[in-house]
């Protein structure tokens, strides 16, 4: 208090230097503001980023000191077959996942959007999945989709079905994990919720008066607003899939009957590499046959595409942010 | 909105119908949300021999399952080891995040813009990109096998409350801030007293986000405390459960359902504060 009349004082004698010692002052509130922040940033950010890149180039075991071998790791990735398995794997994530997110997530969300009661119900029943830690959540699919036990499969019963093996099976373990994302997507739903009724009624009165049913309302005034959300359901769904790895592991080693967290690496990707994503290759081959270059190799690649998604983003939350401003 | 225009014999048999389609669509929705749960608590409560089998419903109702599977696992102990995380984590990122989330939202400075990219690039950055330097460290440190690979960043820095705590200070009318500023506040002041009583309710939300992420956070301890029995947190514990005790489902049901009370109270308490978040997160365009 005292220091803001001080200031007040000075700027009235010599305007001046009291406007730029009040600035000195306002730039090192600003920066005590700041400072565990920006320390954390530079701890855990900056240094680990550019040091993932260094590793990169060398072959570290993480008791002999690290060698310098060039492109080696870069290079090894081609010849590396689970590395291409693995990108195979997370390639499909990206796109199923972010289709089928984005879709299902609009469709649930414009259904209540629709309901005139029970609003707040339906929206805590789908949202409440979002609330089971991964691990659990694929547990539940685990148990659901059990082959000739699980309630699923029973259901298909009733109509002379058979289930697939689910996460026994190479061709089904995939859409299993897809099933369990979708599952627990019940954020990006409030998000698309909350932007639906955030459309100006008046243009569906406008649309209404123009003879236009609620089908065409829906394509022609509300899909068109909400874009720049669906925009951030596309972009968040894909770096969700680029680091899919709890599911996917818990998936695994539960199909595999030996869920061990420590030690079995061969567990993961069960059943046959299917399952085997980025992240968890780049786990694999770090933190259980210590190869770390190798390691941080994948991850500067996994960092550049995570960038540029994140980009893409940034701009279009900048337009957002701009126009907040203005 | 227009029920009284339409209140002719064919147009309300329409709207009728309407009502309805949507109604039931929306009670299939939530049902199928809630569905795999119930599976879930009836399998929890079968016998040991019944979990095995195709039965949907429980002949007979074992509740003394939830109780059994502390006697299995020392869960009491995974859930100190959880708590501890979860809160001294979302403690430690209220002391740095909102002074940081303030300087964003209501200082003016040159690079702000910049900053505030960084964060949002920071958040965006998934967690396996700087897992190799950090473990190195932490290594070299001698704390692995301990929390505080996992407990000690969010002391420092954590890009997605600050984040969303900038969206919920960004709210607050800037003329609050400028009249404390005018009645003599120092910034430190004015944060204290006037910007976080007004966003109680998003600090509120950004703590449920915290605790919420780092109570289901798996990669963190699996990176750092899989080696350790005793370190592990809940979320690691259930993964190893089923291995554990030779696929006894009807307890390695009960455990997941343990793990997710705290979740589903504290949601039913802050239902609100929730919503508000999620929204927040992602930023009306």
């Amino acid at each position: 208090m005292t220091a803001t009349l001080e200031r007040v004082d000075v700027a009235r004698t010599a305007p001046a230097r009291g406007r730029s010692r009040a600035r000195v002052r306002h730039r090192l509130t600003v920066l005590a503001f700041l400072a565990p922040a920006i320390l954390g940033f530079a701890l855990f950010f900056g240094y680990p980023l550019v040091a993932t890149i260094g590793f990169s180039f060398t072959r570290y075991d993480l008791i002999n000191p690290p060698e310098w071998i060039g492109w080696e790791n870069y290079a090894y990735m081609f010849s590396d077959e689970l590395f291409r398995t693995a990108v195979h794997n997370t390639l499909w994530f990206v796109v199923v996942l972010t289709a089928a997110r984005v879709v299902f997530a609009l469709g649930v969300a414009s259904v209540i959007a629709r309901l005139k009661s029970g609003v707040g119900l339906v929206r805590t029943l789908c949202y409440l999945p979002s609330l089971a830690p991964p691990v659990a959540a694929t547990l539940v699919f685990f148990l659901v989709l059990r082959p000739n036990e699980g309630p699923l499969d029973a259901f298909l019963g009733w109509f002379g079905l058979d289930g697939p093996l689910w996460f026994a099976d190479p061709v089904w373990a995939k859409p299993g994990i897809a099933a369990v994302v979708l599952w627990v997507s019940g954020d990006l739903m409030i998000i698309i919720l909350a932007a639906i009724l955030d459309v100006p009624q008046e243009q569906y009165e406008a649309a209404e008066l123009d003879g236009a049913g609620p089908v065409r309302r829906w394509w022609h005034v509300t899909l068109p607003t909400i874009s720049p959300v669906l925009v951030f359901g596309v972009v968040n769904s894909i770096i969700l899939a680029l680091q899919l790895f709890t599911q996917a592991v818990v998936a695994g080693s539960a199909a595999s009957g030996s869920a061990e967290v420590t030690g079995a690496t061969k567990v993961l990707g069960y059943p046959e590499n299917s399952t085997l994503t980025f992240p968890m290759w780049l786990y694999t081959q770090g933190f259980r046959y210590f190869d770390m270059g190798y390691a941080a190799a994948m991850a500067t690649v996994l960092f550049v595409i995570s960038f540029a998604a994140t980009a893409l983003l940034v701009q279009r939350m900048r337009k957002a942010t701009h126009q907040e401003e203005s | 909105m227009t029920a009284a225009v339409g209140a002719r014999k064919p147009f309300a048999w329409r709207r009728t119908l309407d009502w309805v389609a949507v109604h039931s669509l929306g009670l299939a929705l939530g049902l199928m949300f809630t569905l795999p749960v119930v599976f879930v608590l009836l399998t929890a409560v079968m016998s040991d021999s019944q979990a095995f089998t195709a039965d949907l419903w429980p002949r007979e109702w074992h509740w003394g399952n939830f109780v059994e599977v502390f006697d299995k696992a020392p869960l009491l102990g995974y859930l100190g080891n959880s708590l501890l995380y979860s809160l001294l984590a979302t403690a430690g990122m209220l002391l740095s995040s909102i002074p940081a989330a303030y300087a964003l939202a209501k200082l003016r400075w040159r690079g702000r813009n910049v900053v505030f990219l960084l964060v949002v690039g920071a958040m965006m950055l998934p967690p396996q990109v700087v897992a190799v330097p950090l473990y190195d460290t932490w290594s070299s440190l001698g704390l692995t096998g301990t929390l505080w690979p996992l407990i000690a960043p969010y002391f420092l820095f954590d890009a997605f409350s600050i984040f969303l705590l900038r969206q919920f200070i960004l709210t607050i009318p800037q003329s609050y801030v400028d009249a404390a500023r005018v009645d003599g506040c120092g910034e430190f002041r004015a944060l204290v007293r006037v910007v976080v009583p007004m966003a109680r309710p998003g600090i509120a939300a950004t703590a449920l986000f915290c605790f919420l992420y780092t109570w289901n956070d798996y990669f963190g301890p699996l990176l750092y405390t899989s080696e350790k029995p005793d370190r592990w947190t809940l979320s690691l514990a259930l993964s190893s459960f089923k291995g554990m005790h030779h696929v006894q489902w009807n307890l390695a049901m009960a455990v997941t359902l343990l793990i997710m009370v705290p979740a589903v109270v504290l949601f039913a308490f802050a239902q609100r504060s929730f919503v508000k978040g999620i929204t927040f997160t992602g930023v009306k365009g």
